[in-house]
């Protein structure tokens, strides 16, 4: 995985004043997005609020792969993990939102907290093909415990209390819209303070080099391993979303299926940017509902030469794409002053 | 003693349907450093094609095999010309998502101009009936399967260990720059063994067919599988992938025969344990 790192450019040092001028702008920009998707498209908050489930998968997935340069295709078992034990909790009597979240941000911790201790011991192709196996695991495994999860008929019967006691979750997914508006922001504030501590800095070293990091005397495995936790309470909160949104878990939300379209929406954004994680899975999922409705196979034909065009054009991903476009500009600008 | 030798036989005859497939995997892997996640979708093409000609235009099964594999080889030839050639040497990320397209491509592709059901391939009249070896019948296909395994593997053998192509192959594999400063032209070794591959692809999808039918999803539905074999066995390695493939299909048969409703539990179970014991398979070369 070493050889994913060079092909990442380090950014470039900008004034720390700048950097929070920058985050603020995007901040705001997310928000208002967020807000005129409501405006804009009433009657499909509920594909909306699945957005923003999906979105906090890939921005996990992002942390161990954007970050970290731990390619994982299993992502959707702290997702699934996160979805399921929130809906138990919900359907033996914890009712309270924030309360599932938390529990969905605990299940996908410690659901991280092992994916990570088994990916870690391999690299490469065995690291790669162990995040497969692992995410095939809970899928039987939540098939099987059909006692707790509902099997192959899914987790139904959930009844969320209102938010604060106060805002009902209502059929039109208003409530639970910005609900996961509000989530998401928090998340991203959250994380954009994590990936610029000196803890994320150390993630994108031992992603360029991690023999040097070694040498120079830290530990690697547990700060991957802190990654994964922290990436699985992502995770496991955008599960927890997703379950109280639609009031239903599904086997679909531990499938190798999201976890494989979850990677296509990063590299579609871009890998190690949180915007490009956000970007990618809007247009993904924008796209999809709107080709699939008329053939799926169409959508696989499209997302497929999406990705080979995304490879051989635009390594970098959209996100990228934008960061040279922003770069030439200003250089250009630079050059007649 | 019957369950077990039937257990012992239909995971045999699974194990070299799955290695017929694999091997062609094992080797773009080994030897190209390509992680092909689009090796599956080159034996659907196979199927549907062979499930095309038998079918539809009446044709042998022999002749389907052989129409299957030359159609196979004809199509991959422009994908590595065009795709594969720009991502040898690549970052694994960048080729699994590479292939990962090319898969999603050939199965919307392939539906659109064969429609979403399940093909068959008409098996003739000799394959299909029980064939008696004295302690017990077993279906003539099995055998068949058997049979075609047990020549790859010596067929793959001779020509690597034996030939003067197996010895350019070797010296690639090792160090590919020094083989062509010596004056072995890389770039067709290349291309043949990726030829070699594809056509393993398509006979084992079409032979394997009975195991592995031939459905829409198949190419998305057993990349998972293929990989696992390979990774479990040991990229490049015949003897790799063939113990991997007789030791994973009989955990995944005895595991469907016994204890049927877990379905993949054990299998999975198993490659989890196998690759934190041997992180390189069992026969791989160390990185």
């Amino acid at each position: 995985m070493q050889v994913v790192a060079q092909a990442q450019r380090v950014p470039a040092p900008s004034s720390v004043g700048n950097r929070w001028l920058r985050d603020a702008i995007g901040l705001a920009l997310i928000v208002a997005a967020g807000l005129a998707g409501y405006w804009l498209f009433p009657d499909n908050l509920a594909l909306l609020t699945r957005v923003i489930a999906v979105a906090l998968l890939v921005l996990s997935l992002d942390l161990i792969t954007g970050y970290c340069g731990v390619a994982s295709l299993g992502q959707a078992s702290l997702f699934g993990a996160g979805a399921y034990a929130a809906g138990i909790a919900c359907v033996n009597g914890v009712t309270e939102p924030l309360t599932l979240i938390v529990i969905g941000a605990v299940a996908g911790a410690a659901a991280g907290l092992l994916m990570g201790t088994i990916m870690l011991r391999a690299h490469g192709l065995a690291q790669l093909v162990l995040s497969i196996a692992i995410v095939q695991l809970f899928h039987e495994a939540a098939n099987k415990a059909s006692a707790y999860t509902g099997g192959s008929d899914g987790l139904a019967g959930l009844t969320v209390s209102p938010l604060f006691g106060l805002f009902e979750f209502d059929l039109w997914g208003q409530t639970a819209y910005l609900f996961g508006l509000a989530l998401l922001v928090v998340v991203f504030v959250v994380l954009k303070f994590i990936v610029s501590s000196p803890f994320g800095m150390l993630c994108r070293g031992i992603k360029q080099d991690p023999i040097r990091i070694r040498a120079m005397g830290s530990f690697v495995f547990p700060v991957l391993l802190k990654m994964f936790v922290i990436s699985g309470a992502v995770a496991g909160m955008g599960g927890a979303l997703a379950a109280i949104s639609t009031q239903v878990v599904g086997l679909d939300s531990v499938s190798f299926e999201l976890s494989a379209n979850a990677l296509v929406m990063l590299v579609l954004g871009g890998l190690g940017s949180l915007y490009g994680a956000l970007v990618g899975t809007v247009i993904f999922m924008g796209f999809e509902h709107i080709v699939s409705a008329i053939n799926p196979f169409h959508w696989m034909t499209m997302v497929g030469a999406l990705l080979i065009a995304v490879v051989l054009a635009a390594p970098g991903g959209l996100s990228g794409v934008l960061e040279t476009i922003t770069r030439s500009a200003r250089r250009s600008k630079g050059g007649r002053p | 003693m019957q369950t077990v030798l039937s257990i012992a036989i239909d995971a045999f005859a699974y194990g070299m349907a799955l290695f017929i497939i694999c091997i062609g995997l094992s080797l773009t892997m080994g030897l190209m450093r390509v992680v092909n996640l689009a090796h599956g979708a080159f034996a659907m093409i196979a199927g549907y094609i062979a499930s095309y000609a038998a079918r539809d235009l009446g044709l042998g099964y022999a002749a389907a095999i052989f129409l299957a594999i030359v159609g196979t080889v004809v199509i991959s030839i422009p994908l590595e010309r065009l795709l594969y050639r720009r991502i040898y040497g690549r970052p694994e990320l960048t080729q699994v998502l590479m292939t990962i397209g090319i898969t999603f491509c050939v199965i919307g592709i392939t539906n659109y101009f064969f429609g979403p059901t399940l093909k068959t391939i008409p098996l003739p009249g000799s394959l299909s009936q029980p064939v008696d070896v004295g302690f017990k019948t077993i279906a003539a296909h099995r055998l068949f399967v058997m049979a075609c395994g047990v020549v790859v593997a010596g067929g793959l053998w001779y020509l690597i260990e034996k030939t003067d192509f197996g010895i350019k192959l070797r010296a690639t594999v090792d160090n590919a720059a020094m083989a062509d400063a010596l004056g072995v032209r890389t770039q067709v070794v290349y291309a043949v063994s990726f030829a070699i591959a594809i056509g393993l692809a398509a006979l084992g999808g079409v032979v394997g067919a009975e195991f592995l039918p031939i459905e829409p999803y198949y190419a998305l539905r057993y990349m998972v599988t293929f990989l696992v074999v390979v990774s479990v066995g040991g990229a490049g390695s015949i003897p790799g992938a063939v113990a991997a493939c007789l030791l994973l299909g009989a955990v995944d048969t005895t595991g469907r025969y016994l204890m049927p409703e877990f379905g993949n539990f054990f299998f999975y179970a198993a490659v989890i344990a196998i690759v934190c014991v041997f992180p390189r398979g069992f026969f791989g070369r160390a990185q």
